[in-house]
């Protein structure tokens, strides 16, 4: 390695004695300063770790982070077999006992059709947790999807795609869905998750879009393509890596308001439909028995609240940990 | 035109008359305005000029990799290896890239993925071009990093760039340029973001290589100390022109343009402590509206009526050298 130094300085002014220094490897064997100063704990020649692995780092000391996947890892679990926790069946209806409270057997009570609450607020976790994942990522999918090419492309495409999103932002999302979803008969969880798509799509959609141009314009892009990478190259490659944290986290809270959203158009009729069992059918058929039966009421209102509540979270807690400027 | 000192034979690079706009909406911008300079095998040109000159943009042309919009190719030529790169399809000036000409760029903390590893970014060039396997790739992103001088390359190939001082990351740079021994190594103020001692070494680094693999290159910058010692050939350029080139001894020893001859004169030097530096007057034009005749006569201390309205074109003015100014004469004499 040629280390030796020529005074730089221009041909014909040799004046000499400039403050150029004869330097050795000092340079070489110096190591920069990682961008942020490390964990107390971490050793400063550790392996070396990427944004996400740093951000998994961040997020595994943070108890927000820790209580909430907690709670969401338990909700997938019983999401997928309510078995586990509830032996009983939720349409089994026993009218003698409709809208009694709590005892032996059904710590949260009966209905008003003398079903154990106990049982049908296990078996709704399912009915919420598919429209919250499959919607979200539909949305995150169909919303990336466009918004990503629309900021790499530019042109007529994203001028085209920008103003359709704006049309769907203009849509009200109640009265949408109670329009939308009256007219149709599937008592299924798939019309209420298009419905969501339909009109989720424009906010990741722009989302996507703006983190896409901002890490188009970074100078590795340029770099990477001046080294012959092509499009496919460097959208996958260099440019959604960089641009998908934004994206993740948005989708992350999007998703409690999407299960939100769904008991929402539930309680107003408009969303699933017996015999689906979903806290949205439960809570709106409880709640003309407020006064005399508030248990109906408050058991799945409350499992719903901590179900949204942990998705928020979570994301909030992604969201501090993926953008480093918020430490 | 200029044959820059090179060989008679096949010029590497050939640059004629080249104009690139850029077209915004507050108007055309004509950064580039018929640049002509050829880059011989084994030869160094300095592009030499001001912020906004249109030596980058010159550069980004010649690498096909102008944003476009809003910057468009508005004529001239652009001859690698006898080829018009112009009349190339899209795919096939993306296979040249990288491949047979490679870039590097000003601020290598940037111009590094920040979540790719270095040994990761090396590689790709083989997967990219040559179809290597990952291992392999590995194995040459190593040798390629010894090869500029990192040290403990082995122990390093998955660090990420942020981890890496100034000097080490614009080494890395290189070596990502250097991957696949292009014939044309452009260099953008490949050490104005060093601090000056990382500097000399990384310019040395870059000479060495072009001996050892005979690449041409440009060395594009705007300080007049680095060009000195490295390059053959300079070319100075002013609102999206060359107004002058030279081989590099002749330029600094009997500049034949005025602007030439201010830049040199704007030189800081400690034999002149005490007295007042000279500088340029004026500002380099808005290139939306650039003054008719020769752009730098608003500016020109030897500006006459003809420099208002002719716009000068490039007087030979002797042995490989060139200089757009009406004047020339008397410049060079002045200088002698």
């Amino acid at each position: 390695m040629p280390e030796s130094h020529v005074p730089k300085e221009a041909i014909g002014h040799g004046d000499g004695g400039t403050a150029a220094l004869a330097i050795g490897e000092a340079e070489s064997l110096e190591r920069a300063p990682t961008a942020r100063p490390l964990p107390p704990g971490g050793e400063p020649t550790g392996k070396p770790r990427s944004l996400w692995s740093d951000a998994w780092h961040d997020l595994r000391r943070n108890p927000v982070f820790v209580v909430s996947a907690l709670v969401i890892v338990f909700l997938v679990v019983i999401a997928l077999w309510p078995q586990l926790i509830a032996t009983g069946n939720p349409y089994r209806a026993d009218l003698a006992k409709a809208q009694q409270g709590a005892g032996p057997g059904h710590p949260f009570g009966y209905d008003t059709q003398g079903r154990d609450v106990y049982t049908r607020v296990v078996y709704g976790a399912r009915a919420s947790i598919t429209v919250g994942t499959c919607a979200t990522a539909g949305v995150a999918l169909l919303g990336g999807l466009l918004g990503g090419l629309a900021g790499f492309f530019g042109g007529w495409w994203d001028t085209l795609l920008s103003r359709l999103a704006d049309i769907f932002f203009g849509i009200p999302v109640l009265l949408g869905g109670l329009v939308f979803l009256s007219v149709v008969t599937s008592a299924t969880v798939w019309p209420v998750i298009g419905f969501i798509v339909l009109l989720g799509w424009p906010q990741i959609a722009r989302i996507a879009r703006g983190s896409v141009v901002t890490a188009k314009q970074n100078d590795y892009v340029q770099a990477a393509r001046a080294l012959g990478a092509g499009n496919r190259r460097l959208l996958l490659r260099h440019i959604a890596p960089n641009a998908v944290a934004p994206v993740i986290v948005v989708a992350t809270i999007a998703l409690g308001t999407y299960i939100a959203l769904e008991a929402t158009l539930s309680y107003l009729g408009a969303g699933l439909k017996p015999p689906t069992v979903s806290w949205g059918i439960d809570i709106s058929a409880a709640s003309t028995h407020i006064r005399n039966a508030p248990h109906m009421l408050l058991w799945p209102a409350g499992a719903l609240s901590i179900t949204v509540l942990a998705f928020i979270m979570l994301g909030d807690a992604v969201r501090d940990a993926l953008d480093p400027k918020l430490r | 035109m200029t044959n820059g000192g090179a060989p008679p034979a096949q010029p590497l690079l050939d640059v004629q008359d080249l104009a690139v706009e850029f077209r915004t909406r507050d108007g055309v911008a004509k950064a580039v305005n018929g640049v002509s300079y050829t880059v011989a095998a084994g030869q160094t040109l300095a592009v030499l000029g001001e912020s906004g000159s249109g030596k980058s943009v010159t550069a980004q042309a010649v690498m096909g990799i102008l944003d476009s919009p809003p910057g468009f190719v508005t004529g001239g030529r652009i001859l690698f290896q006898g080829r018009d790169l112009l009349t190339l399809g899209k795919e096939e000036r993306r296979r040249i890239r990288g491949a047979k000409m490679a870039m590097i760029f000003q601020d290598a903390l940037s111009a590094l993925n920040p979540v790719l590893s270095v040994g990761t970014q090396l590689g790709e060039m083989f997967q990219v071009h040559t179809g290597t396997s990952r291992k392999e790739a590995r194995a040459k992103a190593v040798e390629l990093m010894e090869r500029v001088g990192i040290p403990a390359a082995r122990a390093r190939v998955g660090d990420y760039p942020h981890q890496f001082s100034g000097g080490m990351r614009q080494r890395i740079m290189i070596a990502m340029a250097l991957a696949l021994e292009p014939d044309l190594i452009i260099a953008d103020e490949p050490t104005t973001a060093l601090d000056v001692t990382v500097q000399a070494q990384v310019m040395d680094l870059l000479a060495e290589l072009r001996r050892e693999y005979r690449m041409g290159l440009i060395l594009i910058t705007h300080d007049l100390g680095v060009v000195a010692d490295v390059a053959d050939t300079i070319a100075v350029m002013y609102a999206g022109r060359v107004v002058e080139s030279a081989p590099v001894h002749q330029l600094y020893k009997a500049p034949a343009h005025p602007y030439t001859r201010g830049l040199l004169e704007s030189v800081p030097r400690l034999g002149h402590k005490g007295r007042e530096l000279h500088a340029i007057k004026g500002l380099p034009p808005n290139l939306t509206a650039i003054p008719p005749g020769c752009a730098f006569h608003p500016r020109c201390p030897l500006a006459r009526d003809v420099c208002h309205t002719d716009r000068p074109p490039l007087y030979d003015v002797g042995p490989g050298r060139t200089s757009a100014c009406h004047f020339w004469k008397e410049t060079l004499d002045g200088a002698r």
